[in-house]
């Protein structure tokens, strides 16, 4: 009871405090706040809606991505880098058709996750062979990503008929991922890759609790000291989990490359990775948390778009607000963690008198 | 030796420093309870015991970064209550803490005016007045020298020029020889011995008995949270000292009779660890343990122990020489494989090196285990296995905790550890090590543990017992051997060794040093 509580807690203060900073932002900066709240929590439409689903699982992809990384202490700010590199070599894969139709796109989605394991497994190595912290290389993997897939581009690259932008060869027909129509209305299919990005989060909570694997992983996250008594080779967990990261990471651009962009060009949409720190920081890296902080961001970004039309107000302020929701997240489960453990504390003391009947054993 | 009674006779004028009934718990261990200190005026007053005694909580009690639970705390004769290290250095407390907080690419100056900038400025007056305290007592510090530029004792000069620019007329030295070398050391005693004769009180805490009785005027001694005796360090000898620190109290292990067999289970020859410096960590340190034996390390702290523990368990690289297991060779073995052959490892610091403090008992009951039944089938972690015997070692062992879903951090000190030497019994260990098993634990649990280890020994195993409580070592262990500096330096038999004997081999008294 008071355990749900205290996971019910943290968010909804989170949540409602986000709620104020962004209405003191608004109001300082002299725009109509109730009109802005009145746009956001408009009920969307069955098309919004896709749109939202659509792009929360790609969030999801990439929180989880991150949240393999935060599991073990590690931090994989490379997502971003990882999953442009990984989106380039699949649109290459999956357009130039090797392969007959579905296997091709079986074999286009091996390549992005190697691709994005590899990319990530260079700032792994560094960190085992040489002691470089991830955080730093992986900053810099992500601008020489920005580069090379820029330059690669290039290469193999076909102009996109009647306009400037460049792209990779268009995905043929059957090597696209069909997806589900909710209704006969225009842009209301969700993509076809959604399943695997369930597919994912299952597997990320099975991996992370049932195995031997993934105690070993957590276990190293949670005290490194005790992981390395308990013969934890730890250099070993730090590279496959940031090889992990990097492989899930590569899944993060393929919901949109298969079912909806088609080809990677210079328009595809980026900053994905960057998202997906913020998403597992308030999904507490948890496979479900992460879901609903996915689709959060997804929603406050589908319903900031009408914003500029209907109040004239930028919809820039949601990024305000996730920024602030981040934050909250992260004060508020520390506050509320803490407040747990002195209550389980006292719990147990509590308990331990009543049964022995006597005064909690003093240690002197 | 004589007791405290004296100091307590203290008229209030001429006491600096009283703590009455100071109590401080930390979850799951208690770093104080009913610690009584009076510390005169102009004297320094020494503050010994083993690591873990409660002395630099203590410190940091009257340094107002923690606040007791308990007791009192009185300065000068007024009863103060210190919320922060400000109220005590408003109240004239100043603390040199054992790694410097200097910022190197300073100056003395800076670095002494840095947040007082309000007492002297920050130009010529304040340079006036460091030059002032140096001269007064002898630290011999050039204000303009730049930090980075300075040696260890000079920069231990400057953390207590800080203190006195302050204006503390009491100051705490945590530790502070650890970091010197000899002459160093010799240095800062004539540093201390200035203040003394200034007025100022000083209290010095340390685990270094030579040097505590060449300095101090008084010794308070601690051992496990509490203050065990105060004496005049005039009239006491090191070894006094140090059976005040490892002391004896019930219940006293005893063993019973010998197990001992000829079967050689753990077999070590010539283990050696290089240090950064000149000395070895580890220095050709050969020794065995027998089926049904158990084998004491003796020694004071920072002798080596740690690392002999680690050099078995694989856990530090670098190390040269043969650890044998049961007739297997296991020096190039990792961790994982080590354990899984056979030996079972109570760490020295449980809460790091043993337990995951936020996860529930049965995962830690996982830990270290996690490639074996009950606690893993092939790939995948059995909950329900590992849950129910998570439930058995809780019964076995008497872990007074609701269940086996609590987190570790939740449980006291003493509980910790019998989960802890619960799991390291469980999967028919054929090797125990055991580093302080009953260090922070209450005497209901040591006694426990005690008898866990006896038992293990009665059942064939072979135990490698750390200790730095001397009473455990003689109770429980078929044969001691004494560790200084890294290298094994004697061998003794408990049933006629004495605390002098083995005090003695432990401090190199024996090699006439």
């Amino acid at each position: 009871m008071t355990k749900v509580a205290l996971i019910v807690a943290a968010p909804v203060l989170a949540l409602v405090a986000a709620y104020l900073i962004t209405s003191a932002v608004l109001l300082v900066a002299g725009d109509p706040a109730g009109e802005v709240w009145a746009t956001i929590l408009t009920p969307p439409e069955l098309r919004n809606v896709t749109s939202i689903i659509n792009n929360a699982s790609v969030l999801y992809l990439s929180g989880l991505a991150v949240a393999v990384g935060f599991r073990m202490n590690l931090f994989n700010i490379g997502v971003d880098g990882q999953y442009r590199i990984a989106a380039f070599v699949a649109a290459v894969v999956a357009g130039e058709a090797w392969l007959p139709g579905p296997l091709n796109t079986v074999l286009a989605i091996l390549a992005a996750v190697l691709a994005g394991a590899a990319w990530a497994g260079i700032a792994g190595l560094l960190r085992v062979t040489r002691g470089v912290s991830e955080v730093i290389s992986t900053i810099m993997l992500n601008a020489i990503s920005t580069s090379l897939v820029a330059f690669l581009l290039r290469k193999a690259a076909v102009r996109v008929e009647g306009s400037n932008a460049i792209g990779t060869k268009q995905i043929p027909q059957d090597g696209r991922i069909p997806g589900f129509t909710l209704s006969d209305q225009p842009g209301t299919e969700l993509y076809g890759f959604l399943v695997l990005a369930v597919v994912a989060g299952l597997a990320y909570w099975f991996v992370l609790n049932r195995t031997r694997f993934g105690f070993e992983l957590r276990a190293t996250g949670a005290s490194e000291t005790a992981a390395v008594a308990s013969g934890i080779n730890v250099k070993r967990m730090v590279l496959v989990a940031m090889l992990i990261s990097g492989g899930v990471a590569g899944l993060v651009g393929l919901p949109i490359l298969f079912g909806d962009a088609y080809s990677y060009g210079t328009t595809f949409q980026s900053g994905l990775g960057f998202a997906g720190i913020a998403i597992a920081l308030i999904g507490r890296n948890h496979p479900v948390g992460i879901a609903l902080g996915a689709l959060l961001f997804a929603y406050l970004d589908e319903q900031s778009n009408p914003l500029q039309i209907l109040v004239g107000v930028s919809s820039d302020i949601v990024k305000i607000t996730q920024g602030i929701i981040v934050l909250t997240v992260v004060i508020a489960y520390e506050v509320v963690r803490r407040f747990g453990v002195r209550l389980e504390q006292q719990m147990v003391a509590r308990e331990l008198e009543n049964r022995d009947g006597s005064r909690p054993e003093v240690t002197v | 030796m004589t007791s405290a009674s004296r100091a307590g006779a203290a008229t209030a004028a001429e006491v600096a420093v009283r703590l009455h009934g100071i109590g401080k718990r930390f979850p799951g261990v208690v770093a104080n309870d009913d610690v009584d200190i009076d510390v005169r005026r102009g004297t320094v007053h020494a503050i010994v015991g083993e690591n873990g005694a409660g002395k630099s909580t203590l410190m940091k009690i009257l340094y107002g970064v923690q606040r007791p639970d308990s007791g009192t705390i009185e300065i000068s004769g007024t009863q103060l209550s210190l919320g922060s290290p400000a109220d005590a250095i408003a109240a004239g407390v100043g603390m040199v803490f054992q790694h410097f907080m200097l910022a190197d690419n300073l100056t003395v100056l800076e670095n002494v005016v840095l947040g007082a900038e309000k007492l002297h400025g920050i130009g010529d007056e304040a340079r006036a007045e460091i030059d002032r305290i140096g001269r007064a007592y002898g630290l011999g510090i050039r204000a303009d020298a730049l930090v980075e530029e300075l040696g260890v004792g000079a920069r231990q000069r400057v953390e207590i020029l800080k203190v006195l620019y302050r204006g503390a007329t009491i100051v705490i030295l945590d530790e502070p020889t650890s970091v010197l070398v000899p002459q160093e050391v010799d240095e800062l005693f004539g540093n201390l011995r200035e203040l003394k004769s200034e007025g100022l009180t000083v209290l010095f805490i340390s685990h270094k008995l030579d040097e505590v009785l060449s300095v101090a005027d008084e010794v308070t001694v601690m051992r496990r949270g509490t203050t065990v005796d105060t004496v005049d360090a005039a009239s006491v000898t090191a070894q006094e000292l140090a059976e005040l620190m490892v002391g004896s109290e019930l219940p006293s292990p005893s063993k019973g009779s010998s197990t001992v067999t000829e079967d050689v289970l753990l077999d070590v020859e010539r283990l050696s660890l290089p240090g950064t410096g000149r000395r070895p960590l580890l220095d050709d340190v050969s020794l065995t343990v027998h089926r049904g034996e158990v084998l004491g390390i003796a020694g004071v702290e920072g002798n080596g122990q740690a690392e002999l523990v680690e050099s078995i368990m694989g856990t530090r690289p670098g190390v040269t020489g043969t650890v044998v297991l049961a007739g297997r060779d296991l020096s190039r073995v990792s961790t994982g494989g080590r354990r899984a052959s056979g030996i079972g490892y109570i760490p020295e610091d449980r809460q790091r090196h043993g337990l995951l403090l936020e996860a529930p008992l049965w995962e830690n009951r996982v830990l270290g285990h996690q490639t074996r039944r009950p606690s893993a089938r092939g790939p995948f972690i059995d909950k329900v296995a590992a849950r129910r015997d998570t439930e058995r070692i809780i019964e076995q062992y008497d872990v007074r905790t609701p269940g086996p879903d609590v987190p570790a951090g939740a449980l006291s000190g003493g509980n910790q550890q019998k989960l802890v030497v619960g799991r390291e019994m469980s999967g028919d260990p054929v090797l125990l090590i055991a580093a302080h098993p009953t260090r922070g634990v209450d005497i209901g649990a040591q006694g426990a543990i005690w008898e866990h280890i006896k038992r293990a020994r009665r059942e064939g195993l072979a135990v490698l017992l750390i200790s730095a409580d001397l009473d455990e070592l003689i109770g429980l262990s078929d044969r001691i051997e004494v560790i200084l500096r890294g290298r094994l330096v004697g061998s003794f038999d408990p049933a006629t060794v004495t605390p002098e004997q083995l005090g003695s081999a432990m401090t190199g008294a024996g090699e006439g040093r």
